[in-house]
């Protein structure tokens, strides 16, 4: 029971290395070694979840070791980073499936890459010590690098490289901030430290620091680039982890580290994030309307998504950060989905340029309906998944800052524009192409991947309890303890 | 447990024809979602009857949706005398639209599909009327929105279908927008969106302002402005309207139920559910009743032009839904939903009847290639003329008449009543009722009457529609005759008052109801000489002497154009929306993220590069060697902090 959340996240990497000393040609045993891993792994969360004290706003399964030096080893999850473990494991085995056929070359690698990325993955929403967190973090770029690179398209190269060099500076940054506050606090510690009131001109320094490295992480305008490349040359499985699981560390850090452990420097800046996140809305989704690429037009959606997130996130108040994890924790499956479905069109025609199809459905009924559902959680339809973080943030921007809610709000008619835009020249139209007249509907793996992603949009967007109920009280907890923090210092600013 | 049938029973069939209609056929779906609804429609009026004569407002939570902090809404249905009127509108509707789509469709190849969307439409729509909290509101609006998006893009093939189907979905959007914002406005000032909490507090928020967007504002004013602006997304209203004529693309039993009937009322049935916020906001009134004569005025003019026979209709509704707004905004609710509850009989008999028209003409829309077809289509040229005679207003004065006389001449009384400054709204009205019954009957004249202008093949081959198609006329001329008198002394007569009991609110200054019985006589003849003149001009231009359309055309041929098409508005939007957003994202693209951004980063990932590529081979392509410095680095990092960390530890220690 006590070491669970270790069980969890080493278990993939236990798989990674029972492949490595597979036979090198046995391309099945390592698919379904990998399958295993990340089932057995998924259910080991679910009985974390399982026995996840809702109630509680504080740490929960907390392991702690001794380790290098004054250095420890301790993980542990409250009510912000439980669930993006679930959506991790949950999305692991789905994206496994969808590697099953499309990857063909180096298959042993490509399972190894990524059971070792799912453990730094977990790592990092597990860490409760900074240089752990900073390990796992940082890690995770790795097997990253090398899927983009390897099994990317063809110009990966070029962008693995600027991937890299975005996270590059941003995790020098942060390290310099985690350097800093150790030596302030004198531990890495993260419960202690969220307990620990820096000065506020170390706050702005630090909270900056940060912000470079989870900006580029979420990303934010305007160091956005490098992540409609990154898309566009990872493969299918790739995309669907950087979408739904990368993009979200950071604002997991901001939940984590920028908002209650520099809450002044948050409240002054706020501003500046909420600019961007405006910016990023409306700019983002107006370069998605002219895109010609599917996945580019998914992946620039993909930074308007994030911009709901960041500006809810710093609201600082109980319905905007709902509304960002809830948010997180949907785009984790609906852009999931929507790369899923690029994944399903491009395995059979090989292009993902828009304009090669065109009148899917009359071929692939099954794939229009799931491609539909998708496009609506996109786009923020009540019902969905996709509906029920917009609201949130959008409400909680509105107490904040009417004119943010107003731009920001522009935002659900432009979603709507590029998103419907995409799904008639794809799915709609009439089927004249040549090359499309022998498309088959989705096959039964593909049906078994895409179902699970249907019902849980749906089952969110009408229920989305089980999350909110989660989230609450350690969101309450931060929340009053950003305000507790935020109102000396607004009362002595005050004349 | 009856109200939850009513408005899951049509979601059932939607998922069964939906998911199992390839394993069941065709029939069988048709059969199910229609017989489903019927079930449901059955059930409403006999709700009608319990409450809308019991007074009573009932409510069933059905499960907890969107909790956070303060923040508590549920799905849950409130039933009260609106909403028992709404439902029998739109359940009574659909099923008879889902009895006609059997036999519209039968040549369809994607009927189960179609029978889903119109079984889906009727839930959202059902979920909207039945709604207790503003959030389901949205819901069941965003909702019915998404079935009218399938459903005008149902024949996917038609490229001006599917252009029809975003137009209006983004345009509703646009209205949305401003719903959101109310909604987001009303829950930052009350602290709930749940419409008791909410009514319960509007009141006290009267005369305090608020900062919006940088202005301190009157906070109901404000609310009520932004949820208006929701419903002249959804009810087609002036500036926002350009989506409903388009949405004719779709099939006819459609523009029937949603584009008619149903969806296209929500926004005054939004009105009406907010009378509480509403009525303590007159200038927002003011801003209501503008906005419906507007719309009245300008779709009747633009429906004076159209040649093809749903566009019409569809301009036809539009004005009528002005009408409608313009009762909300004078403060005679009851009157607007009246004039909703009839409009939806003959407006639907209308719709359906010019699907008989186009069925009998093998898919011919456009009315300069019809004429004479009364004698091959008598059934429907009769369910045509009821229809007409609803609409139009048909009545002896002051006695009775068709249902559009005692609901559309309640509106036109009560906007003379209601004194507007130089009774712009009264006259506006009355002159868009004689525009109504030329429109209406120049489509009757055009349809029915003359020789016709078909050729022979399609005119020898026209005929009646099959009986699943006719029963649903019949049953709406019943309605388009009889639910004027019949139901006037409840929605707007002697027992008005208790009728509605709570579910309308007025102000105690309210006294519209009273000041319509006030009026001068003349006022109720006015709609009347109106309607009798529209009626004579169509006579003379389309039966006496056909010629003179062409020459009128012709000698008034820039104000023809204008109206033929449609102000201009579609080619405004174009020019000031659609074209600088296409740019716009391109300039962002190619410029911002572009020219811009990547070329600092490309620069600098130059420099790096250059410097890196002595060290390492960039050329192999593979990413081993940056993960293999990456890895360097943070151990190299990472032994710096232990080292460091250790220091510091034992100092600290």
């Amino acid at each position: 029971m006590s070491n669970l959340l270790s069980v969890v996240t080493f278990l993939p990497l236990a798989g990674a290395v029972l492949i490595a000393f597979l036979n090198s040609d046995a391309k099945g045993n390592a698919r379904w070694i990998a399958l295993w891993t990340t089932l057995i792994t998924f259910f080991v969360s679910l009985l974390i979840w399982y026995h996840f004290d809702k109630s509680s706003s504080g740490f929960q399964f907390v392991e702690e070791y001794a380790w290098l030096g004054p250095l420890k080893y301790k993980m542990g999850v409250d009510g912000i980073s439980m669930l993006f473990v679930i959506l991790t494991t949950f999305l692991m085995p789905i994206t496994i499936l969808a590697s099953w056929e499309s990857v063909e070359h180096r298959v042993k690698e490509y399972m190894i890459a990524f059971l070792v990325l799912e453990t730094l993955m977990i790592g990092v929403f597990c860490a409760l010590d900074l240089v752990l967190f900073y390990l796992f973090f940082e890690a995770g770029l790795i097997p990253m690098f090398l899927i983009i690179g390897v099994w990317g398209g063809k110009r990966r190269v070029y962008a693995s490289f600027k991937f890299f060099l975005y996270t590059l500076l941003g995790s020098v940054l942060m390290l310099l901030a985690m350097m800093a506050m150790y030596w302030h606090a004198g531990t890495t510690d993260i419960p202690t430290l969220l307990n620990t009131k820096f000065p506020a001109d170390m706050q702005w320094w630090l909270w900056l620091a940060f912000f470079a490295s989870f900006a580029v992480k979420m990303p934010m305008w305007p160091v956005h680039t490098w992540l409609p490349d990154a898309h566009v040359e990872a493969p299918t499985g790739g995309s669907v982890i950087l979408a739904a699981i990368l993009l979200k560390m950071g604002g997991y850090g901001f939940l984590r580290f920028s908002l209650p452990m520099f809450p002044i420097a948050s409240e002054q800046l706020a501003p500046l994030v909420f600019t961007l996140s405006i910016v990023a809305i409306i700019y983002t989704s107006l370069v998605a309307l002219v895109q010609e690429d599917i996945k580019k037009l998914i992946a620039y959606s993909s930074v308007a998504h994030m911009g709901f997130v960041t500006m809810g996130i710093f609201t600082a108040s109980q319905q905007g950060v709902d509304g960002a994890i809830f948010q997180m924790l949907s785009h984790g499956i609906v852009s999931a989905a929507l790369f899923l479905c690029v994944g399903v069109v491009y395995d059979r025609m090989h292009t993902r340029e828009i304009a090669a199809y065109g009148g899917l459905v009359e071929r692939m009924p099954k794939y229009a309906l799931a491609f539909m559902v998708f496009t609506m959680a996109n786009v923020g339809l009540p019902g969905t998944s996709g509906f029920v973080g917009e609201f949130l943030t959008l409400l909680a921007a509105f107490k904040a800052n009417s004119w943010v809610a107003i731009f920001a709000t522009t935002g659900v008619i432009l979603s709507a524009a590029y998103a419907l835009y995409l799904y008639r020249r794809v799915i709609f139209g009439d089927l004249v192409k040549p090359s499309l007249k022998g498309l088959l509907d989705l096959s039964p793996r593909e049906i078994a991947i895409l179902a699970p992603l249907v019902v849980l949009t749906i089952f969110y967007g009408v229920y989305p309890a089980p999350v909110l109920d989660v989230t609450a009280a350690s969101v309450k907890n931060l929340v009053q303890n950003y305000e507790a923090a935020v109102k000396p210092a607004a009362a002595l600013l005050a004349p | 447990m009856i109200y939850t049938a009513i408005v899951f029973l049509p979601l059932i069939g939607a998922l069964i024809a939906g998911l199992f209609g390839r394993v069941i056929g065709e029939r069988p779906s048709e059969i199910v979602t229609t017989a489903l609804l019927m079930i449901s429609a059955l059930l409403s009026w006999v709700v009608f009857v319990q409450v809308g004569f019991g007074h009573e407002t009932h409510r069933v939570q059905v499960l907890r949706w969107i909790t956070s902090g303060e923040l508590d809404t549920s799905w849950s249905l409130r039933i009260d005398t609106l909403t028992s009127v709404m439902l029998v509108v739109v359940t009574t509707v659909s099923s008879l639209v889902h009895l006609y789509s059997i036999g519209y469709m039968h040549e369809d190849d994607s009927r189960p599909r179609f029978f889903a969307y119109l079984s889906l439409f009727t839930f959202a729509m059902l979920m909207l009327v039945t709604s207790d909290n503003l959030l389901q509101m949205f819901f069941g609006w965003e909702g019915v929105g998404l079935a009218s998006y399938l459903l005008i893009g149902f024949w996917y093939k038609k490229p001006e279908a599917n252009a029809a189907a975003i137009k209006a979905f983004v345009v509703n959007r646009v209205g949305d927008f401003g719903f959101a914002l109310g909604i987001f406005a009303l829950f930052f000032v009350f602290k709930s969106i749940n419409l008791d909490a909410v009514f319960a507090a509007a009141p006290t928020a009267v005369g305090k302002t608020f900062s919006f967007a940088g202005y301190d504002v009157d906070i109901v004013t404000t609310i009520a402005l932004l949820l208006f602006m929701g419903a002249m997304g959804k009810s087609a209203q002036f500036l926002l309207h350009t989506w409903l004529p388009d949405a004719m693309e779709g099939p006819t039993p459609v523009s029937a139920l949603i584009h008619a009937a149903t969806m296209v009322t929500a926004g005054v049935f939004m009105v009406a559910r907010l009378s509480p916020i509403f009525e303590l906001a007159p200038n927002a009134l003011v801003v209501v009743t503008f906005i419906g004569t507007l719309t009245a005025f300008f779709a009747a003019t633009v429906g004076l032009v159209q040649n093809d026979i749903k566009r019409v209709i569809a301009y036809s509704t539009c004005s009528q839904l002005g009408y409608m707004f313009v009762a909300c905004g004078i403060g005679a609710y009851g009157v607007a939903i009246f004039h909703l509850f009839t409009h939806a009989f003959f407006k639907a008999l209308l719709f359906l009847g010019a699907g008989s028209v186009i069925h009998a003409m093998h898919h011919e829309q456009d009315m300069r290639n019809m004429g004479g077809l009364r004698t091959k289509i008598p059934l429907t040229f009769w369910a045509m003329t009821i229809g007409t005679l609803a609409l139009t207003g048909v009545g002896i004065p002051h006695m009775i008449g068709f249902a559009g006389f005692h609901s559309k001449d309640a509106i036109i009384e009560a906007a003379y009543a209601a004194h507007t400054p130089n009774n712009y709204a009264f006259w506006t009205l009355v002159v868009a009722a004689l525009m109504t019954s030329f429109y209406s009957w120049r489509l009757v004249f055009m349809t029915f009457f003359g020789e016709t202008r078909a050729d022979h093949h399609t005119y020898d081959h026209a005929h009646e529609s099959p009986p699943t198609m006719l029963i649903p006329l019949g049953v709406l001329s019943i309605g388009a005759i009889a639910a004027g008198f019949v139901f006037k002394d409840y929605f707007i007569g002697n027992h008005e008052a208790e009728f509605w009991a709570t579910s309308l609110f007025r102000n105690e200054s309210n006294h519209i109801l009273h000041a319509m019985h006030g009026i001068p006589a003349w006022v109720g003849f006015a709609p009347f000489i109106a309607m009798l003149t529209g009626f004579l001009i169509a006579w003379v231009y389309y039966i006496k002497a056909p010629w003179l359309p062409a020459a009128t055309a012709k000698a008034f041929r820039p104000l023809y154009l204008f109206l033929l098409n449609k102000w201009h508005i579609d080619e405004l939007y174009d020019w000031l929306f659609v074209r600088p957003a296409f740019a716009i994202g391109r300039f962002f693209w190619k410029g911002g993220d572009g020219a811009v951004i990547d070329g600092t980063i490309d620069g600098t990932a130059a420099s790096v590069a250059a410097v890196t590529g002595r060290v390492i081979k960039l050329q192999t392509g593979y990413m081993y060697h940056y993960a293999f410095v990456m890895l360097i680095g943070v151990a190299a990092l990472l032994t710096w902090l232990t080292y460091n960390a250790g220091l510091l530890g034992s100092v600290v220690r």
